[in-house]
């Protein structure tokens, strides 16, 4: 009698034991799983962070050596070690805005034509058809705008805007010839086909979350489509549409390989759209494998940085807007 | 009378700007097709066995093919996507199941959305300063290091995106049956979400093998044959830079083949993505 009351007693006492290490086990894995997932989302935070550091102490030599001067100078001379970085700065806004004056238009009105027009069967394969522009790697763009698209603008565009513009002041400083193909408006245009998908992404997608009922109202008392998209979605979906606009904007601005082969890369700031330039990325693909090392490393660096910090600027803006118009769909 | 003429007039405004809004898609379609045709004509040409067999020619020699290259390009797309897919996943799953409402989340999906965007040329020079330079040389693993700070932000989004999506009761459902928290995370949550990931990482591949300006001083390039990541690594993004501004025909031939292969492997893998994800949602 007793020894079985012992014999179960211990048998007890094993299951237990048991018991206690499984869950002890479990509840470890469970620990380190919960620390390891932590640890991949910092590192998330340290990658943006080692970022900022690397560019930084890459760009001190410069930014110590010409200080805020770097920013205004226009003046790029290798072989005096003389670096300025106003060139890159004006190529890279000038042909971002030309991006986004070509852009911006069309990408909105593709996003019409998929929410609005597009027979229901269509949708998707057009909508797929123009995400893939933004699939094409960027250098695809490059060797295409290089050899086949610059021949054709030298030889029809070009010439036609600087006959046409040749005869207004003002704007025959801004399309002044010679056509060379490469140049500012060439570049523009390339990445105003690349932005294209993001544009009108974003904007289907924040069409979509216009109330039907408020279309429905507007088409009830008489409303025609566009008025309906001018006056109801466009107004109500407006914070989305800034956001998404900021958002390729921020592709615009550090876009590498595609502006680099027709940029033309010339370090010179010239009023015409037609002329040869470089941008902030361009600069730096061209001359980092070449420069030596030193100041002019350096100042590339600096660039760099400088470039970093435009568009961190420009997609947190961005962010933020997409994040408010989520907002206001969710609560 | 009056009335008839502001009719008609906002009609035509109507029919105009929804003329343009067809135009514009049209504009947009003719671009794809416009470069895509380009790519087929220029790169067709030049395909043959002997792109896939024969190294990369030197100045001035006859021929030649991409086969140092397209390995090289294989190497470093497939260990970068290796260093960052599972990174990617963890911080992914911290921010959809451990730490869902928590501010560092909030934190950490602004910072990663910054670094989907940012420029892919910062994440080379970052590279460069990081491995290329206290190593004194460049190598093929700094070239897949840099792809990999180019999935990262990729997988990070989808993994969570997706783990967003799965149903709360299933999490409920296993925590009642007594799984441990780790266990309902990989047997039940990114198991019901395993579809979404792999688009994310397909999208990830896809993204890596078209990335030029990472690999531009990171891995460099090199003319030979070479399965050593601890030197220069041929890719053929940067061959294709390289070549497609040079003045000898067979050059520029290979860099428009290259030009056609990547983008045939790129556009594939979008669209089997996007396969993928059509099929997940209608389930």
């Amino acid at each position: 009698m007793t020894d079985m009351a012992v014999h179960i007693a211990a048998d007890k006492s094993t299951a237990v034991r048991d018991r206690a290490r499984a869950l002890s086990t479990l509840k470890a894995t469970d620990r380190i799983f919960h620390w390891l997932t932590f640890l991949a989302a910092v590192f998330v935070l340290v990658l943006l962070g080692a970022i900022i550091v690397s560019l930084v102490i890459g760009a001190w030599p410069a930014l110590s050596t010409f200080g805020f001067g770097f920013l205004v100078n226009e003046r790029w001379s290798p072989a005096r070690d003389i670096f300025g970085a106003l060139a890159p700065i004006y190529g890279t806004l000038v042909t971002s805005i030309i991006a986004m004056l070509i852009a911006v238009p069309v990408g909105l009105g593709i996003a019409i034509f998929l929410t609005e027009l597009c027979p229901p069967k269509l949708r998707r394969p057009v909508g797929v058809a123009i995400e893939l522009l933004a699939g094409v790697p960027s250098i695809i763009y490059g060797i295409w705008g290089f050899f086949i698209l610059a021949p054709i603008l030298k030889e029809t565009l070009q010439p036609a805007l600087i006959d046409v513009f040749g005869d207004i002041p003002g704007l025959n400083a801004v399309f002044a010839g010679p056509a060379y193909g490469i140049g500012m408006l060439t570049a523009g245009l390339i990445l105003a086909i690349m932005i294209l998908p993001f544009i009108t992404a974003v904007s289907r997608d924040v069409f979509q979350t216009v109330p039907p009922v408020l279309k429905e109202a507007a088409f009830g008392v008489g409303c025609t489509t566009w008025e309906v998209t001018r006056n109801v979605v466009i107004p109500y979906t407006r914070v989305g549409l800034v956001g998404g606009v900021m958002l390729a904007l921020g592709r615009a601005l550090g876009e590498t390989m595609a502006v680099t082969f027709v940029i033309g890369n010339s370090h010179n700031i010239s009023a015409s759209v037609l002329a040869p330039a470089t941008t902030i990325s361009a600069s730096i693909a061209n001359e980092f494998q070449e420069a030596s090392e030193g100041l002019y490393t350096s100042s590339l660096i600096a660039l760099g940085l400088l470039l970093f910090v435009i568009t961190f600027i420009v997609l947190a803006a961005a962010r933020l807007m997409l994040a408010r118009i989520e907002k206001k769909t969710g609560g | 009378m009056a009335n008839d003429a502001k009719y008609a007039g906002r009609r035509r405004a109507n029919r105009i700007s929804m003329g343009l809004c067809w135009a514009a898609a049209l504009f947009g379609l003719s671009w794809l097709a416009f470069i895509l045709g380009a790519l087929l004509w220029n790169g067709v040409g030049g395909l043959g066995l002997a792109v896939f067999t024969e190294n990369t020619p030197g100045p001035g020699s006859v021929g030649g093919g991409l086969a140092n290259a397209i390995v090289g390009s294989l190497m470093l797309t497939v260990l970068g996507v290796l260093i960052g897919t599972p990174i990617g996943m963890l911080a992914g799953t911290y921010m959809a199941e451990y730490g869902r409402h928590s501010k560092i989340t909030n934190v950490v999906r602004f910072i990663n959305d910054i670094l989907l965007s940012a420029p892919s040329i910062i994440i080379g020079l970052f590279i460069y300063e990081l491995v290329v330079v206290p190593m004194h040389h460049f190598s093929g693993f700094a070239g897949a290091l840099a792809l990999a700070v180019v999935v990262i932000p990729v997988v990070v989004r989808t993994t969570e995106d997706m783990l967003l999506l799965v149903p709360q009761q299933l999490r409920e459902a296993s925590i009642a049956l007594g799984m441990p928290r780790a266990h309902m995370i990989f047997r039940v949550a990114l198991a019901a979400a395993r579809a979404g990931i792999v688009t994310g990482v397909l999208l990830a591949i896809a993204r890596a093998s078209g990335e030029t300006a990472p690999l531009l001083f990171t891995s460099l390039s090199s003319p030979f044959f070479s399965l050593d990541l601890g030197k220069e690594v041929a890719n053929l993004p940067v061959v294709i830079n390289n070549f497609a501004g040079s003045p000898y025909e067979n050059w520029r031939q290979l860099a428009w083949t290259g030009a056609l292969l990547i983008t045939i492997t790129v556009l594939s893998l979008s669209i089997a993505a996007r396969a993928l994800t059509a099929q997940g949602t209608q389930r």
